[in-house]
């Protein structure tokens, strides 16, 4: 029965790791805080810092969800940004691997500002 | 964070004389500021409807040519007096009310005013019961009845939620004037006034402490920030 049991869990490590979420490069050199840090934050840096910009007024703090937009969209090779939450991007991906579904992007852009309408204005 | 995109985007801003000047990243909106909008309807144009267009452009606004529901932050409204004949062509928007009807029948808190007189809805706690929407003498707010795609990364907006005219927000806090008064500036006749009502320096303060000016339904108490002038 143990043998079984350590058998099963070697066959299922390889596959476990086969499957961890995978995404684009972000943009920049680095993110707003250290990797591991972001892992586990982001979801309150986020609620907080919308909370902040919105009802306060404060704006350019470092948890922006325009931000991690901006930096995390990645540009397909025809030169489209690609939405963030389409399936294989940067939230989507890591988001469908830990089973968890924010619905921020029902209303924020999935995709940076085009730049012909930054340039036109 | 700044980044340096924003930098070159900010001192542009300056370039165009904003009324305004950025806040400071981090700085909170203050109650030392009153945005006003004073509107000339001598200069308003029957069939103009450039301020409507420029703020659907801005705000990313996609109808689905259902009029009656379609999102819509600012409307020209014609109105005639039958006794006179004289007849007007009026832009309204949310008239951003010191004492907001929306804001007292919310029952979640997600109609708000903010510190500097701006009235929001917080769509992170917007329910979608449409009390706000009933409560407003002037019309002002819509509902996004349908998903919503294509949105501007400065002005997020979906189902189930209701909205209106930020004052342009997000343009206000870099220190530019709102898109409706850009756009009337440079493509109409200049009808629209934008600055702090607060700031005795400022041309809109002036002028409405110069000349008459009148509020829509001033009758109400509600002491909106948009005044008009010509009705
Ligand atoms: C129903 C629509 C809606 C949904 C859903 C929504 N937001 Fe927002 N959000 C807004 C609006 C409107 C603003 C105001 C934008 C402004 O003024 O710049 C905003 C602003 C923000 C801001 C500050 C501006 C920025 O880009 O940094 C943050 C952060 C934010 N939202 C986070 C979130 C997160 C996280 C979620 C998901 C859990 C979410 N929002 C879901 C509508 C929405
Ligand atoms: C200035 C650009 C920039 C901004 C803004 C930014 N990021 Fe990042 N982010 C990065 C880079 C670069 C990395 C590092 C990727 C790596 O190490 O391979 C990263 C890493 C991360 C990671 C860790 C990924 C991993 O390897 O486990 C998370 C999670 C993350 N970002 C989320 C966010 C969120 C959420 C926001 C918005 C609040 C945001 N980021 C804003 C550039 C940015
Ligand atoms: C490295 C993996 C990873 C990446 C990449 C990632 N997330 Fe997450 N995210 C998570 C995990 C795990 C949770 C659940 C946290 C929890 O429940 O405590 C989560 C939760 C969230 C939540 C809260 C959801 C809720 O229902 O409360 C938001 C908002 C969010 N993420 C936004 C983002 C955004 C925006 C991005 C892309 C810029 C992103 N995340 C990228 C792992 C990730």
């Amino acid at each position: 029965m143990g043998a079984l049991a350590v058998l099963i869990t070697l066959l299922a490590l390889p596959a476990f790791a086969a499957d961890l979420p995978q995404w684009p490069k972000a943009k920049g050199e680095a993110c707003i805080a250290a990797n591991d840090v972001m892992r586990r934050e982001h979801p309150d840096m986020l609620k907080h810092q919308r909370d902040d910009t919105l009802r306060l007024g404060i704006r350019g703090a470092k948890a922006s969800l325009k931000a991690c937009v901006e930096c995390h969209a990645a540009t397909s090779a025809d030169g489209h940004a690609v939405p963030v939450d389409a399936p294989g991007q940067f939230c989507q991906s890591c988001h469908s691997y830990v089973a968890v579904k924010p619905d921020c992007f029902e209303c924020h852009a999935t995709t940076p500002k085009a730049t012909v309408r930054e340039a036109s204005r | 964070m700044i980044n340096r995109r924003h930098m070159i985007l900010a001192s542009g801003a300056m370039l165009v004389a904003a009324p305004a000047t950025a806040r400071q990243a981090g700085q909170p909106a203050s109650a030392a500021q009153r945005w006003g909008l004073l509107i000339d309807t001598s200069k308003c144009g029957v069939e103009c409807t450039v301020c409507v267009e420029a703020c659907k452009a801005e705000m990313g606004l996609s109808g689905h040519d259902r009029p009656r529901t379609d999102a819509q932050y600012v409307r020209k409204v014609n109105v005639r007096d039958p006794a006179t004949g004289a007849a007007h062509s009026v832009p309204v928007m949310c008239q951003h009310c010191a004492k907001p009807p929306c804001v007292d029948v919310c029952p979640t808190g997600a109609s708000m005013k903010r510190a500097d007189g701006i009235v929001l809805v917080d769509r992170h706690i917007c329910i979608g019961c449409r009390y706000c929407m009933m409560a407003c003498p002037y019309k002002a707010r819509s509902f996004a009845h349908e998903d919503q795609s294509g949105q501007q990364p400065h002005l997020p907006r979906g189902k189930g939620t209701v909205e209106g005219c930020t004052l342009c927000v997000h343009r206000i806090d870099e220190g530019k004037p709102p898109a409706c008064v850009e756009a009337c500036a440079a493509r109409a006749r200049g009808a629209m006034l934008f600055g702090d009502l607060n700031d005795p320096k400022s041309e809109i303060a002036q002028k409405v402490a110069r000349e008459a000016t009148t509020r829509i339904r001033a009758d109400l108490g509600l002491e909106p920030g948009v005044r008009y002038q010509g009705i």
